[in-house]
């Protein structure tokens, strides 16, 4: 078995494309790491849904946890100098409004044509929508992170998506543990290829046809 | 002083929600900004067959023996409690919590076991349906859900070369809010993100009911600042006049 990225680097890659004074939002689970590894040079800032633009990192002591400050995800924030708090109306407002510049999200299925899934397995049953369905729509530009495969080796990138969809056409990039792939009006483009991964090995764990980019690169990890 | 909202306690702040009605619950995760004494009230009073709104219904209380699935604030506990007393017939919301093997959320055994209707809405329509209700809109065309099991059964339109689905405003009897402070006009600042659905759900109830920690004197409260106008507030319940756990 070839190695496969990890996914603190699958994180690490998914910051790369945070740019000087974007406003970030990041989904739970490898997204939500991407915020440890925001470049010295670079100022982010970023959005929790339930309220609260421009937070700090998680705390690194219990005496920093406070109640009134937590991110989407559930769990402690520390403050920031220029943070500020808003309600939720006003929170997607701002995402459906368009004012988020990049959203990062986990992923079940991504579809050719930039459908997503991500929020249940089956239609009919109870799933945590949240606010994944509002970043989908509404996000100025959407990564999804994800594992090229499922445990049992099925592809996630499919022709059509099986899943109930988050909201259809929204993925801009695709990162997984194994290639970095852009959707562009002609199809899926092989932007990256992890390390040792060869283009034919990564078509194989693809259901559609993958267009090879002429810049293809190694990941910069 | 002819205007004063402020109520005695958490059980007269809850004493007339019937039979049937639709509740409002402020709070997002673990934050501080649920209603705990004011559930508890309900939980008291009794009430039956509520239609629980809240982007998270929450978790309840640890079964005996068992971890709680997340650290909470002191003194806290959440919608879950009203589901586990069997209050809740039906529950809306945008993140029904989550399921696994020895942290269940009550949500999802009362689903399992044919007790519970549970309504998913995605968070922001969730939001913006409480707040139309509150604002007097009589409906919107939003573009969350277009294309997806969300458009079912609902109008369709496009607008500016994009899908949108015809959303209506969610009324509800209740809303059960949480805030730091308030002035006797029910002027509200909350703390944080504890504010989150809180000051979407003021207003958009025919009788809102803010817990609050602490009372001020009218005027304390710098008008710059003040998040809830006290003209969406209808009873004010304060947490340190109150037997604590009433």
């Amino acid at each position: 078995m070839k190695e496969r990225l990890d996914e603190q680097t699958m994180a690490l890659r998914a910051s790369r494309e945070f740019k000087d004074g974007m406003i970030v939002n990041l989904g739970f689970g490898i997204p939500t790491l991407a915020a440890n590894f925001i470049p010295e040079d670079k100022e982010v800032i970023f959005h929790a849904e339930n309220g609260c633009l421009g937070y700090g990192p998680t705390p690194t002591s219990e005496e920093e946890e406070d109640f009134h400050l937590v991110n989407a995800t559930g769990t402690f924030a520390t403050p920031k100098p220029g943070m500020c708090f808003f309600d939720h109306a006003d929170s997607f407002s701002m995402i459906r409004g368009r004012h988020i510049d990049l959203c990062i999200l986990g992923g079940l299925q991504v579809s050719e044509k930039g459908d997503l899934a991500n929020w249940a397995t089956a239609v009919g049953r109870v799933g945590n929508i949240g606010g994944a369905m509002d970043l989908a729509f509404g996000a100025y530009h959407l990564i999804v992170v994800l594992t090229h495969t499922t445990k049992t080796g099925e592809p996630k990138i499919l022709k059509q998506c099986t899943y109930p969809l988050t909201a259809p056409r929204c993925v801009n990039l695709i990162i997984t543990d194994i290639s970095v792939i852009e959707v562009t009006p002609d199809g899926l483009v092989l932007k990256e290829r992890a390390p040792d991964w060869e283009v034919e090995e990564i078509q194989a764990l693809t259901e559609p046809k993958l267009k090879v980019a002429d810049d293809l690169k190694q990941m910069e990890l | 002083m002819s205007i004063n909202k402020v109520v005695k306690s958490f059980d007269e702040a809850v004493a007339d929600i019937f039979d049937g009605a639709i509740i409002l619950m402020g709070g997002f995760g673990p934050a501080n900004g649920t209603p705990s004494n004011l559930l508890r009230a309900l939980v008291k009073q009794g009430a039956r067959n509520l239609t629980l709104v809240a982007n998270t219904p929450g978790y309840g209380r640890p079964a005996p023996g068992t971890r709680a699935f997340r650290k909470t604030p002191p003194d806290y506990d959440d919608g879950g409690l009203l589901i586990q007393t069997g209050q809740v017939s039906k529950a809306i919301c945008a993140f029904p919590g989550m399921s696994r093997p020895g942290m269940t959320a009550p949500l999802h055994e009362k689903l399992d076991a044919g007790e519970l209707e549970v309504e998913m809405i995605p968070q922001g329509t969730l939001a913006e349906r409480i707040r139309a209700a509150k604002a007097g809109v009589a409906a919107f065309f939003i573009p969350t859900g277009a294309g997806t099991i969300f458009e079912e059964g609902k109008e369709t339109r496009v607008i500016d070369g994009r899908n949108n689905v015809l959303e209506y405003p969610l009324k509800a009897d209740f809303a059960l809010i949480r805030a730091y402070k308030a002035d006797r006009y029910g002027n509200l600042v909350y703390q944080g993100t504890s504010r989150n659905f809180n000051p979407v759900m003021a207003g958009a109830a025919k009788v809102t009911i803010a817990e609050v920690d602490e009372l001020v004197p009218l005027g304390e409260l710098d008008p710059e600042v003040i998040v809830t106008p006290g003209i969406y507030v209808d009873r004010v319940a304060v947490r340190q006049n109150s037997v604590k756990g009433a």
